[in-house]
């Protein structure tokens, strides 16, 4: 720990005033978001508002022009992913992004690569039996090609990789998209599951629906800027976001 | 209008399209077979070449049979020597392979007394020991495209930069130096610096990695095509240096045009005292063994390499950069790391060559030979030491000895005169198209490769690596 460098908060991730660009397009126009310890925070908003660009932003993919970010009090603004990664901050990509061509152990393996006890067979083997409670289903497939996967085990093991990193917080890119509604329902009790171990999660979503329902706070992307930000059953309730995001009609 | 109905279906489908689809229409007919029916239809194909091969000699019809039987009866190996088989053939090719200096002599294979001659082409001793150095090439360059599936078309640099370090430190390049250690058969008052060519080895796959990491620290950063014609450029410039490098501000560093000539060879002290005869440990076979020792390091590094941390890392980012950065692998890092691992093989390769031959010349270093080395890869199969040692041995032993001893033998059962290793690109460029058609893997594919030929690669650059 450095000195300069704590900042007493009990936000786990702070994005300050963000501003990213693509090339001369400004995909994010100053955002301001908060993770604090334990809770799933969701971004909800229609195609291009910039939610994956914010998680780009966060996992170093695409550095912010201009803004802070802050990771437990320690800014990683312009930190490079694998430093940001062994930071503690993994992530399902959105489509999921697997190695196809590897077997599903292979993929979990993959996600210990930065952690400092990845040569501990019995941690790992730990974080294997937790991935494959939460999903048996991978425990029966994990000598099978990741290619091979249906849309929904592809998934759970974007997610269970993203676990074996031990995130200290994760974030989900648009988990639920293109999946059976049987997958996206058992996707979000996942979720669930997995915060109430004490992760904390940043979930990007468009399915706004469930993403509320399984979030404690919500932000509302618009064009690159936060339109709105509340408590998620508050936001549930908005007149905008009903008939805008949840397709509610009066 | 049956007539314009005709001409149509010709224009929409020409005759060079259906035979091109031929090979692939058998391929899917195959793919459709169980696999009790293909195990029947591959036993019959390999019987049906061994038919045919005995139309060419029986000796290379028993050898070919002798291989396409190992695979069948491995299958029976009991179940707790299973995990010896992948040994087993490597341990057949490395046994023949150190014996064959014991069995090969002028004109042929020596057995019990007999000699065997297969189509009029064994690989002499000398062609056996440039075999190996382009073995360890392939295997170089195969860490660069096969692993980390970076496109080199400059290989050929890391290959000049390793003979002119054997060049610069053991020959009388620098005479106004007097610098000797351990060189073998060097008198100590030779001018110029002779270290021994086994440090020098060392020597220059080091100095040619760092050459690996300056040209890639720039270069790595681009993707798929632009990097590929960015590579192109340094092995056009680093030839082009050598060729002007007699001059540099008054200093001679390459000796330009000329080249640097005699270096020396590598040496092995006097092991005659081992067997008391002067007939067992002569030099050829000497060269040969040494070359074999080093294929079989490059060999071995290249297997531990694979499976080691950063190996995992290589095939990550060949299977999808994206992810492998969300996985937290530093793509700028582990892609020089693969740059540099290919070259210092190259360049020990390269030093090995350049002492063989006692000289080098800027000539020899032209894109011609990062396209040979590239083509062997591609032939024995991305990604598989093996394959790739394969294809490497098979396309240098054409291109140093086989074309015209295949073609004197052409000549002589036909009454033909044909000048057959002037068609050498034509015959490389069919090779190459034919394994492209029939079996784009190569001839020993790995297993991650295959899948990728037989399911296409969705491959959808997000991002482009920064800082």
């Amino acid at each position: 720990m450095s000195a300069a460098a704590a900042v007493p908060s009990d936000n786990i991730l702070e994005l300050e005033n963000v501003q990213t660009f693509y090339g001369s397009i400004e995909a994010l126009k100053g955002i301001s978001i908060e993770v604090k310890h334990g809770e799933v925070v969701t971004l909800i908003g229609a195609n291009g508002a910039g939610k994956s660009t914010t998680l780009r932003s966060i996992n170093g993919l695409n550095h912010p022009r201009r803004g802070r970010i802050r990771f437990q009090g320690r800014d990683i603004t312009h930190a490079s992913p694998h430093d940001i990664v062994e930071r503690g901050i993994a992530q399902s990509p959105e489509g999921r992004r697997l190695f196809p061509r590897m077997t599903v152990l292979e993929n979990l393996i993959m996600g210990t690569f930065q952690r400092k006890d990845r040569n501990n067979k019995k941690a790992v083997n730990e974080d294997l039996d937790r991935v494959y409670s939460l999903f048996p289903r991978l425990s029966e497939r994990k000598q099978q090609k990741a290619g091979t996967l249906s849309g929904g085990e592809q998934q759970m093991v974007a997610i269970g990789r993203a676990l074996m990193a031990h995130p200290k917080l994760l974030l989900l890119d648009e988990p639920s998209m293109g999946l059976a509604p049987i997958f996206v329902d058992r996707i979000f009790e996942i979720i669930r599951e997995i915060n109430s171990q004490g992760t904390p999660i940043l979930l990007v979503e468009q399915n706004a629906l469930m993403a509320l329902d399984v979030a404690s706070r919500g932000y509302v992307l618009e064009t690159g800027r936060v339109a709105l930000a509340d408590d998620a059953k508050k936001l549930k309730e908005n007149e905008d976001v009903k008939k805008t995001y949840l397709g509610v009609a009066d | 209008m049956p007539e314009i109905g005709k001409i149509v279906d010709e224009v929409r489908d020409p005759w060079y399209r259906r035979w091109a689809g031929f090979p692939g229409e058998w391929k899917r007919r195959y793919r459709g077979l169980d696999d009790r029916q293909r195990f029947q239809v591959g036993v019959v194909i390999r019987a049906l070449v061994v038919i045919g091969l005995i139309f060419i000699g029986w000796p290379l019809a028993l050898l070919v049979a002798v291989l396409f039987a190992v695979p069948y009866a491995l299958a029976y190996v009991p179940k707790p020597w299973n995990r010896f088989n992948k040994f087993v053939i490597p341990t057949i090719v490395l046994v023949i392979a150190v014996t064959y200096p014991f069995v090969y002599s002028g004109a042929g294979v020596r057995l019990e007394g007999r000699t065997l001659n297969l189509l009029g082409a064994y690989p002499t001793l000398g062609t056996m020991v440039i075999m190996g150095v382009y073995a360890m090439m392939a295997v170089g360059l195969n860490i660069v495209v096969g692993y980390a599936g970076l496109l080199d078309l400059g290989y050929v640099a890391f290959y000049a930069m390793g003979s002119y370090t054997a060049a610069w430190f053991a020959s009388i390049q620098f005479a106004h130096r007097n610098i000797h250690f351990g060189a073998v058969g060097v008198g100590p008052n030779t001018p110029g610096i002779h270290i021994s060519i086994w440090i020098l080895l060392l020597l220059a796959g080091i100095f040619t990695a760092i050459i690996g990491v300056l040209i890639g620290l720039p270069t790595l950063r681009l993707r798929g095509d632009y990097l590929a014609i960015v590579t192109l450029g340094f092995g056009e410039i680093l030839p082009q240096v050598a060729r002007n490098g007699d001059n540099l501000g008054g200093f001679n560093l390459t000796n330009g045009p000329n080249g640097i000539t005699p270096i020396d060879p590598p040496g092995f002290g006097n092991l005659n005292f081992l067997t008391g005869s002067g007939t067992f440990w002569t030099t050829e076979r000497l060269y040969f063994w040494g070359v074999l020792v080093l294929v079989i390091i490059t060999v071995f590094c290249s297997l531990r390499l694979r499976d080691s941390r950063l190996g995992r890392a290589w095939i990550a980012i060949r299977e999808d950069e994206t992810a492998a950065a969300a996985m937290g692998i530093p793509l700028m890092r582990t892609k020089t790391w693969a740059y540099a691992t290919g070259a210092f093989f190259g360049g020990v390769a390269g030093a090995y060559f350049a002492s063989f031959k006692q000289a080098t010349f800027p000539g020899d270093f032209s894109f011609n030979i990062s396209a040979f080395i590239l083509s062997m890869v591609i032939l024995g199969g991305m990604g598989n030491v093996w394959g790739v040692v394969l294809g490497a041995s098979f396309l240098a032993f054409l291109n140093q000895q086989g074309l015209a001893d295949i073609g004197h033998s052409f000549n002589n059962t036909f009454g033909t005169s044909l000048d057959v290793p002037k068609y050498q690109f034509g015959i490389y460029g069919i090779i190459i198209v034919a394994t492209m058609l029939l079996r784009p893997e190569g001839l020993i594919p790995s297993a991650r490769r295959k899948a990728e030929f037989h399911e296409g690669v969705a491959d959808t650059p997000l991002y482009d690596v920064q800082a």
